[in-house]
């Protein structure tokens, strides 16, 4: 196991897409190869080295790299995007898209994320110790494909759109969330042991969302059907089971309507 | 303006009846000359490769509202897929449904240099005028789409063919339009009440008229008015199991009806991506090929033609005039749909597709497309298209030549399938040893598809004294590839591509753009006070827009180059 340190300068006036920040593109490289690394600030080409101080080599493969990134990042965006394995440790808080679609591997945000983080995840775990904003494990937007597997762990509060047409998968938010959660959402788990707003399961056709402290305005496409007792990250308690959401399609297994579900904590 | 002489390639030009001989061709002052009048030009050095006309895409959808609003609803369609731009061009976005910019400079890099749109709403003209004027290096033409016009309706269900000549006449001048497009005809209106027409017999509601006196009407009306095209017809009853024989009797419509044309044109109705039209079974179990049944009565009948509309194996987004169509996709993949009505005149929509190698009925969409060609006995009237983007997306055009050449490689990715037995059994694609020659592709690209189009004096041949619109692809005749993708990459990428001649793409590489053009056709036809009369009643009663605003104003239409037809004389 290799790792890359790199800490940024905090030089740039506009944000920096830093999509090669990954296991993956430091793979098999030197410190001196991965100044070299394409970035782009704004709509300008540039490189790593120009944005970060760089110590360590990257390992022989992917999984052989972790990548430590220190200094401001608050401006930076789209770390972990698309990588495929090892690991990435950001000791400060990031700027949007920080490991979308990411298919393997370890992403861990010691601050805050911006919105879009977890896009389109495929595998892997990512988890952020403070808030994120809005579309935590969205779909790209227009996309209906959205997160199809993997963890995403906030240990602070979420926005709003969470889980947008979630297919696989599980999100995990320790605080509260605003609207939207799962809407479109056609599988995964969604986790969340604050409250939410409102609008949670909005055409949804198959999946789990559990809320521990409430919904203040349910759907009205969600039906009670009983009490449940479920284990939940280990946990076991009462939840209300709600239904839904009856304004959509569902499709049918072993003779069975498949719906939708809420579970709300008593 | 520069001079070229294009020095020892084989040429190809169907047109001219040149199959691969050496040839020199010379260019000058943006013609096509004998070489030996080129004195001091620059020598482009075509040994070992193949000089064809620029091509001529004889359906496509790449410019318009209806492309735009895919463009809309599909923000992924550019995720992680548009391609990168290059030295000096424009940013190029989106996959399958591209922007302007990268549709012009796609076709060029294949060594095209027209597309026929085929679906311009009237009413909504003014935007394809627009995106053609963006759209850089490619001649562009557009066909208004008719079938479901209230004008026209009325006209022929009254048997008032003058008065359908002359309305026809004023809508390709106001338009700026090319021809007579039908999709689904009755159908889209019909889809007005929520309803279709999926036979040719089916009455359309309120007007009481069948898709087949629509059909017989409009043929009728082209060969009355002498257009350079044909009848350029999308049937009813599109992509159901068992439709095939809606099609067959969509095409003895035109038996006995006689061209009537000066622009060298042969046939009468042109049916467009046949592949989707060409189904036989009685449900999606038993879904399979009717490409024999099709072929052998399209082979015997020497006024028809068609083009292919293959399926590539993308993630396309697909979008036609044929509203209700477009309803029942969204409603067997559940992904999301637009719809619109154009008032008088159509409906469409638009729903993404995915093209699934995994799944069996678009492996035998796939091998249905690639039949049609197989048995084609003339290639002059059967095309290459995809119907872009509905069947795939139109730089595919390099693969399913490869397909169409190589059993080798149609026959690896048939057996790849996971359903690869129940697909054979539904085909007939492994059996057809055939493999089209350079030839048959040149007339399947440019030769056939300019005739059909009725443009061959301009595009489609390397005649002396045309526009120096010539493709040098990276293949060589004597000595073919054996490995298909090499084919694949010829076509893809030209050595040259030469657009009224100047060099527009270099080593598949864009390296100039010069000016494009609108080709349309400018129709005169005797006075007609009737017509005059019922064009300022409806718009006066029924459009939302006023008849001064409807027709298309001049400074919209980019660089027009219009084609002649005067019936007064
Ligand atoms: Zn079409």
């Amino acid at each position: 196991m290799s790792t890359v340190t790199i800490t940024a300068k905090g030089t740039h006036e506009l944000y920096l897409e830093a999509y090669n920040v990954t296991p993956d593109a430091f793979a098999g490289k030197t410190a001196v190869e991965i100044a070299e690394i394409e970035c782009h600030e704004g709509n300008l080409k540039s490189k790593l080295g120009e944005y970060f101080d760089i110590e360590g080599n990257g390992g022989a493969t992917a999984a052989e790299t972790t990548i430590v990134v220190r200094g401001d990042c608050k401006k930076i965006k789209r770390i972990g995007q698309q990588m495929t394995a090892g690991e990435v440790i950001v000791e400060s808080d990031c700027d949007m898209y920080t490991a979308g679609w990411m298919k393997g591997g370890k992403v861990h945000v010691k601050g805050n994320v911006d919105s879009f983080c977890g896009i389109g995840m495929e595998g892997g775990e990512f988890i952020v110790d403070g808030d994120a904003q809005n579309h935590v494990g969205s779909a790209y937007r227009g996309d209906w494909r959205g997160m199809k597997g993997g963890l995403i762990h906030v240990k602070g509060n979420a926005g709003s759109d969470i889980a947008t047409f979630m297919r696989g998968g599980k999100i995990i938010i320790d605080g509260d969330a605003f609207i939207h959660v799962a809407t479109h959402a056609e599988g995964g788990t969604v986790i969340i042991k604050g409250s939410v707003e409102s609008r949670v399961g909005g055409q949804m056709v198959k999946g789990d969302v559990y809320v521990y402290k409430g919904i203040k305005y349910m759907m009205p496409g969600f039906k009670y059907v009983d009490d449940v007792d479920a284990e939940v990250e280990g946990e076991t308690a009462k939840f209300a089971h709600y239904i839904g959401d009856l304004g959509e399609r569902h499709p049918k297994r072993k003779g069975e309507i498949v719906y939708g579900n809420i579970y709300l904590k008593k | 303006m520069s001079e070229y002489i294009i020095k020892n390639g084989f040429v190809f030009d169907p047109l001219l009846g040149i199959k691969g001989e050496k040839k020199d061709i010379g260019v000058k002052d943006g013609k096509i000359v004998d070489a030996s009048e080129v004195k001091k030009g620059k020598v482009i050095d075509a040994s070992g490769k193949t000089v064809m006309a620029g091509g001529v895409d004889i359906h496509t959808h790449c410019v318009g509202p209806k492309v735009n609003i895919g463009r809309l609803m599909r923000p992924e369609d550019k995720l992680f897929r548009s391609r990168v731009k290059e030295g000096n061009t424009r940013v190029q976005m989106g996959f399958a449904v591209p922007s302007t910019f990268a549709t012009g400079y796609e076709y060029a890099r294949m060594g095209y240099v027209y597309a026929n749109e085929a679906a311009m709403p009237p009413l909504d003209s003014p935007h394809i005028h627009e995106e053609i004027r963006d759209t850089p290096i490619i001649d562009i033409s557009a066909m208004p789409v008719l079938g479901n016009n209230w004008f026209q309706l009325e006209y022929l269900k009254n048997k008032e063919f003058d008065n359908n000549a002359a309305y026809t006449a004023w809508l390709l001048n106001a338009t700026k339009g090319f021809g007579i497009k039908c999709v689904n005809p009755g159908g889209s209106e019909a889809w007005g009440w929520g309803m279709n027409c999926t036979t040719i017999h089916d009455p359309v509601p309120y007007f009481d008229i069948t898709p087949a006196e629509i059909i017989k009407g409009q043929m009728q009306t082209n060969e009355e008015l002498g257009l350079p095209h044909s009848l350029h017809i999308h049937p009813n009853n599109i992509g159901n199991p068992g439709n095939y024989e809606t099609t067959l009797d969509t095409l003895k419509l035109a038996e006995g009806v006689k061209t009537n044309n000066k622009f060298g044109r042969d046939q009468v109705l042109h049916n467009t991506h046949l592949q989707f039209h060409s189904y036989d079974g009685t449900g999606w179990g038993d879904f399979c090929s009717a490409s024999q049944q099709v072929m052998d009565y399209v082979n015997k009948q020497k006024n028809i033609s068609f083009d292919l509309g293959c399926v590539t194996f993308d993630e396309t987004t697909t979008m036609t005039a044929d509203g209700p169509f477009e309803y029942h996709l969204q409603m067997l993949n559940h992904l999301k749909w637009a719809n619109s009505d154009v008032e008088l005149e159509t409906s469409s929509g638009i729903v993404p597709y995915v093209y699934d190698p995994k799944i069996k009925v678009c492996d035998i969409q796939w091998a249905i497309g690639l039949e049609l060609a197989l048995l084609a006995k003339d290639h002059m009237r059967c095309h290459l298209t995809t119907d872009h983007p509905n069947a795939g997306p139109f730089f595919r055009y390099p693969r399913i030549i490869k397909w169409l050449m190589s059993k080798k490689s149609r026959d690896s990715l048939l057996h790849s399938f996971k359903w690869a037995d129940k697909v054979i059994d539904a085909t007939i694609l492994e059996s057809l040893d055939r493999e089209l020659n350079l030839y048959e592709i040149a007339q399947m690209t440019r030769a056939g598809t300019a005739k059909c189009l009725g443009i061959s004096d301009m595009y489609g041949s390397l005649r002396e004294g045309t526009n120096a619109n010539i493709a040098i692809y990276n293949i060589n005749p004597e000595d073919m590839p054996s490995d298909p993708e090499l084919i694949e990459k010829a076509f893809a990428e030209t050595a040259y591509t030469i657009k009224d001649g100047v060099i527009v793409v270099e080593n598949g590489k864009v390296v100039a753009t010069t000016p494009n053009y609108t080709v349309w056709t400018h129709v005169r036809v005797p006075d007609n006070p009737i017509v005059d009369h019922d064009i300022r009643e409806k718009f006066a009663k029924y459009y939302t827009v006023g008849l001064e605003n409807y027709m298309v104003f001049d400074e919209h239409v980019h660089n027009p180059r219009a084609i002649e037809v005067d019936t007064t004389a």
